[in-house]
């Protein structure tokens, strides 16, 4: 290569790695800003702050949902696993919205760490499928559950791969 | 010698012969592909189990989003090259796909709040993934911006080439945004390493629109560079002679 061009070869390489490095610093030192919602782990932990509007996200506890006969007040927890979260809201849910299904919720912490929400958003996951192929899924991760303890692999989650059972019903 | 293959990009007018000989083929190519996965997806794969049709909504978005981070990359290398070897071929091939790109980046974002709406519950949500693919539009933008700014066409395609270099920092961000923070968009159901969790019925009218996109977006960019190669070297004798004598257009 002409020792020209490798010299401004070398300028271009220059200018993309330092402007990588300069937003990779400014990315990193806003890591908290950037994230969407607050974690329950987080809100428990006194992590979030209250009376400030901010976003909760979670997975609904299954049997926590509440709602009020006369109005759209709506109550439920949202968990990571970890800790849970109680959410009140008044007003109508996502249509995808359901025990165990991700949501983010806007709103504000009140001292008891409940989030008075003002929208809740579901938050769908990347898994795809037709409806018989989830249906035979929810039949062999039941049929699993029965056999539990002989020998049978531990169930697969939606996201890794299918379960072998689904190739009946795929046409 | 080696070099030769490389060179002869340098010549607008042995790239106006060679890509409109390719033309056809992509372009046949290009609308096969297209309405096969359109008639394949649209129609004939089942509906999702949660979100029914609404999900086919992922065979225009994911295409659309994929080419948009795929030429900016285009579009910065071409800008390189451009830097570079004081190619002016690479600047045209910038200049275009920054046209191209920042259209497939508006129809991402579009058909996304398009398919928010009834998923999420909202058109719009300023997460991660989302305003980092707005930035790109707007880099995108700003490479057209600053490319109509300059009078002189070697400082425009000198500063826009710079724009473009340093914004390539942004793609790994739009791609990785869902895996480094929370967002309500959810991460890429289509992996490159590992299974998709986008049922195999699902997935293979996907790829075929992915493929069919890659082939429109090389019609379009080879479309936009022929006219601005012509507006360009208006007043060589080559394009003069085209000009006079259409009927010998394909055979130069």
């Amino acid at each position: 290569m002409h020792p020209l061009r490798k010299q401004r070869l070398k300028w271009v390489l220059l200018i993309v790695v330092a402007s990588s490095i300069a937003v990779g610093l400014f990315t990193f030192a806003l890591r908290e800003n950037i994230n969407l919602f607050y974690t329950p782990i987080q809100i428990v932990d006194g992590e979030a702050p209250t009376d400030v509007r901010l976003r909760a996200g979670g997975m609904v506890v299954k049997g926590s949902i509440e709602r009020a006969d006369d109005s759209l007040f709506v109550a439920f927890r949202v968990t990571d696993g970890a800790e849970s979260v109680r959410i009140e809201y008044t007003g109508i849910l996502p249509d995808l919205f359901a025990e165990g299904e991700a949501i983010v919720a806007t709103g504000v912490l009140d001292q008891n760490r409940v989030l008075q929400a003002s929208e809740v958003l579901a938050k769908h996951d990347e898994t795809y499928m037709p409806p018989e192929v989830a249906e035979a899924m929810e039949q062999g991760h039941q049929r699993r559950e029965a056999q539990k303890g002989s020998g049978a692999e531990s169930p697969s989650g939606y996201s890794k791969g299918y379960p072998s059972e689904e190739k009946n019903y795929d046409r | 010698m080696a070099w030769q293959w490389f060179h002869q990009w340098g010549s607008p007018r042995w790239f106006y012969q060679r890509s409109g000989a390719w033309l056809p083929w992509l372009a046949v190519l290009a609308a096969l592909f297209l309405a096969v996965g359109s008639v394949w997806g649209l129609a004939l794969a089942p509906a999702d189990f949660k979100q029914g049709n609404s999900y086919r909504i992922i065979y225009l978005h994911v295409p659309a989003s994929f080419l948009a981070l795929a030429g900016y990359y285009l579009m910065a290398i071409a800008g390189a090259i451009g830097l570079i070897w004081k190619m002016k071929l690479a600047f045209t091939a910038m200049r275009c796909a920054a046209t191209v790109g920042a259209a497939l980046t508006f129809v991402a974002l579009f058909t996304g709040a398009v398919w928010g709406k009834p998923t999420w519950g909202t058109y719009w949500v300023w997460d991660a993934r989302i305003t980092s693919m707005l930035v790109l539009l707007f880099l995108y933008l700003g490479v057209i911006a600053l490319y109509q700014a300059f009078d002189r066409q070697e400082l425009a395609s000198k500063a826009a080439a710079l724009l473009a270099l340093v914004g390539t920092v942004n793609v790994p961000i739009i791609y990785k945004s869902v895996d480094w923070w929370y967002t309500l968009h959810q991460p890429a159901s289509l992996k490159i390493t590992g299974d998709s969790t986008l049922h195999s019925s699902m997935l293979q009218p996907l790829l075929v629109m992915i493929v069919g996109f890659y082939l429109f977006y090389a019609v379009a960019l080879l479309l936009s560079m022929r006219a601005e190669v012509l507006a360009r070297e208006a007043n060589s004798s080559w394009v003069r002679a085209l000009v006079t004598a259409p009927q010998s257009r394909e055979r130069g």
